[in-house]
């Protein structure tokens, strides 16, 4: 479980705070204008902002300051992958970023590669990829990692809908073999709809409890009420 | 395209003009230089032992500015404090810095009289000396170990910020943290930025001049200038200059086949937040501090020991600014005039304009102002007494050697316009005049100022074609300061470069500043 202990994150100027609980094995979407702490809410979160009060644990223990050792996968909209590494390495700087891998974990990183359909193209690199194939590598990475809380920062906005509903359906695929918690930034409505049940509404300076997504749709509150317009 | 047919010929012509007239400087020249020589045959063998200190040197010089240039450009790219801004701009510098001074700052400090020295013999041990092989490297290392760490901080700076994230995500290590973002980076800048700072050690002459000499650190440029001004052996010249043409042309077509890295230097403001800084910071500390003290040190002496000798400097130091003010004004105007008009011509033509540009660009930096200045002597030398045109000939060799810099600036600026506004120009049916004179040179006021303002700059600076062609009556501040150099007044000397430097740096901000005067831009 994610825990959020009245925890404030400061960015130059912009201060945003959260208290709340968010259930091992949720996926919850992020939203709110833009703006409004999204990124900024995740980064924390990552470790890459850290706390100046509050704390953040995960199952009952603060989490460490390194980002590196918080139990937890990240995935950008853009350079989740490094150029002038194959699929291969770049799937397996997951789990050794110095890339010298035992005969057990080859054989894992072989395996997560087939899991997103992509066990042909293990010695391409990144430019000879589709943007579809691109995101695929990276949620190799995330499956590789089995790291317990997934953090998504809009990570197919860039996709058409058609490859958008596909890439979806992958990560729901990893999600449900793993009961991994997911928290995922995005502005569009629908996919919030589409991949989770519960969403964190994040706007002026605030991040609210995670609430059942249908429900908080259904009544919004004025600031998310602003932000989605008439389209409700 | 609502240009006429008669606008387009007309700049066609331009252009092309332009273009001889590149061609006469650098190619004409050097078929001047190559009937007049005889051949290898003539070079003795102090000329091929500074063939050999040309090469070496060169190696030496590019090798350490890079070198040096990785942990300073990695301090400064991960460590935040008060002042990298300005320590950031400071490293442009020494590139609008007078050669000359440079050298004169640099004997201040590590000189037999410097204060390296007073302080080595207050301790009991002997002075230094830099005359030589090992002041032409310093002075080498002095000014482009600035050059790489900007072109390396621009590698750094072009790292998206998710990839650090991405790699501080992993827990990697410091191994698998060069391997995964410093070696791609250093991969992609380190080659063209030593191809480029061998090229600029292989054509530099004022450092030569000023420090080096003998039968160890005499290089090409300064033998063909020995040849010239202490032996009048024009046959000589001229077969140095061949071998220092070729060479050139080596390099240069090298440097075709690999990217060189950009060398306006702007836009270095934003660097991407980093989380490994805290661990590195007493070694990051180390090395910008030795950076700064090895950039500052010396042109603070300058200025330490200058401005209390400016009141008693020989009165000639009035006419030489006057002459230097002459020259640097006159090759300004010309090379942007050359500019403007290479990059008006040339920059909506697409992928030819690139290799255009680049070429002129190559073709610049591969000239060496002394074969340059020997082919004109050889061209002028049948129907007239050279020395008479020292001037207008210094004001256009400068202006070629800021050519290239002025076009990496204008160029993309240039091209930017005609892709933005194309459109607009050709659904508002604007004439060529319009266009030019109401949309083309207000959008490129700012950039225009810069690039006259390091024209100016290098023009002024320059110790060059003007160290073969003047007679004792004629000279600009820089020749002024290596002759006083040269009678060891080094307090003089040191007033001087005071002056200088401040010419330099009024014109140049001037320029700069009359640049972004327009109120319409940002």
């Amino acid at each position: 479980m994610l825990a959020l202990n009245k925890v404030r994150f400061q960015q130059g100027d912009f201060v945003l705070s959260a208290d709340f609980l968010v259930p091992t094995g949720a996926r919850v979407a992020v939203i709110g204008p833009s703006g409004g702490g999204k990124s900024t809410f995740l980064n924390g979160i990552a470790g890459f902002i850290a706390a100046d009060a509050g704390k953040v644990l995960w199952d009952g223990e603060v989490m460490p300051d390194h980002p590196g050792r918080r139990p937890l996968s990240i995935l950008f909209q853009d350079n989740n992958l490094f150029p002038h590494l194959s699929v291969m390495d770049n799937v397996a700087v997951g789990i050794s970023p110095d890339m010298r891998l035992s005969q057990a974990q080859r054989e894992k990183v072989s395996a997560a590669l087939d899991q997103v359909g992509l066990a042909d193209k293990s010695a391409t690199y990144p430019r000879d990829l589709s943007g579809g194939q691109l995101g695929r590598v990276g949620l190799a990475r995330v499956l590789l990692r089995q790291r317990p809380l997934l953090l998504l920062d809009e990570p197919f906005s860039a996709l058409g809908p058609a490859l958008k509903d596909e890439m979806l359906d992958v990560l729901r695929g990893i999600l449900d073999a793993t009961a991994t918690t997911a928290l995922m930034v995005t502005h569009d409505p629908k996919d919030a709809l589409a991949f989770a049940n519960q969403a964190i509404l994040v706007a002026d300076r605030c991040a609210t409890a995670p609430q059942p997504i249908q429900q908080l749709f259904k009544a919004p509150p004025p600031a998310l009420r602003a932000y989605l317009g008439s389209r409700t | 395209m609502a240009d006429s047919t008669i606008a387009i010929i007309l700049r066609i012509i331009l252009g092309g003009a332009v273009l001889a007239a590149l061609l006469v400087f650098s190619i004409g020249t050097a078929v001047a230089v190559a009937t007049q020589g005889q051949g290898l045959g003539i070079l003795s063998v102090a000329d091929w032992l500074a063939i050999r200190f040309t090469l070496w040197q060169a190696c030496i010089s590019a090798g350490l500015s890079v070198g040096i240039a990785i942990p300073v450009a990695r301090a400064l790219a991960r460590q935040s404090f008060i002042g990298r801004q300005g320590l950031i701009t400071l490293l442009g510098a020494p590139f609008i810095l007078p050669v000359i001074v440079g050298v004169l700052g640099l004997l201040a400090v590590f000189g037999r009289a410097g204060w390296i020295s007073d302080f080595l013999t207050w301790a009991g041990f002997a002075r230094l000396s830099i005359y030589g092989p090992p002041g032409v490297i310093l002075a080498h290392v002095f000014f482009n170990l600035p050059l790489a760490t900007r072109f390396l901080l621009q590698g750094w700076a072009a790292v998206p910020a998710e990839r650090f994230r991405v790699v501080h995500s992993l827990a990697a290590s410091p191994w698998a943290y060069f391997r995964l973002i410093e070696w791609p980076l250093l991969r992609t800048v380190l080659p063209g930025a030593f191809l480029l700072i061998f090229l600029l050690c292989l054509t530099s002459f004022a450092v030569a001049l000023a420090v080096g000499g003998g039968p160890k650190g005499t290089t090409i440029e300064l033998a063909i200038y020995q040849a010239f001004r202490l032996d009048f052996d024009l046959s000589k010249a001229a077969s140095l200059a061949v071998v220092q043409f070729s060479l050139c042309g080596g390099v240069a077509v090298l440097a075709f086949l690999v990217p060189l890295p950009q060398t306006d230097g702007l836009g270095l403001d934003r660097l991407p937040q980093r989380f490994d800084a805290y661990g590195h910071r007493t070694a990051d500390c180390i090395w910008i501090f030795c950076a700064t003290a090895f950039l500052v040190m010396p042109l603070s002496a300058i200025l330490f020991r200058g401005v209390g000798h400016i009141h008693n400097l020989p009165h000639q130091v009035i006419v030489a600014s006057l002459t230097s003010l002459l020259i640097a004004l006159t090759s300004t105007i010309v090379c942007i005039a050359m500019a403007l008009s290479l990059a008006l011509t040339f920059a909506c033509r697409g992928i030819a304009a690139r290799n255009l540009a680049e070429g002129v660009g190559i073709l610049g930096l591969a000239t060496s102002p002394l074969v340059v200045g020997t082919g004109l002597f050889l061209m002028i030398f049948p129907f007239a007494q050279p020395m008479i045109f020292a001037v207008p000939i210094t004001a256009s060799v400068n202006a070629m050697m800021a050519l290239p810099f002025a076009l990496r600036v204008l160029m993309p600026a240039v091209r930017e316009i005609y892709t933005d506004y194309l459109h607009l120009r050709c659904s508002l049916n604007m004439t060529q005049w319009v266009w030019l004179s109401r949309i083309v040179l207000p959008r490129l006021r700012r950039p225009l100022g810069f690039a006259a303002g390091l024209a100016v700059a290098l023009s002024m600076g320059d110790l060059g074609v003007i160290a073969l062609f003047s007679d004792p009556d004629l000279q600009t501040l820089p020749l002024m300061l290596y002759r006083l150099m040269g009678a060891y007044r080094m307090d003089q000397a040191a007033g001087v470069a005071v002056v200088l430097v401040a010419q330099s740096l009024v014109l140049f901000w001037i320029f700069d500043r009359g640049g972004r005067g327009y109120v319409g831009s940002k």
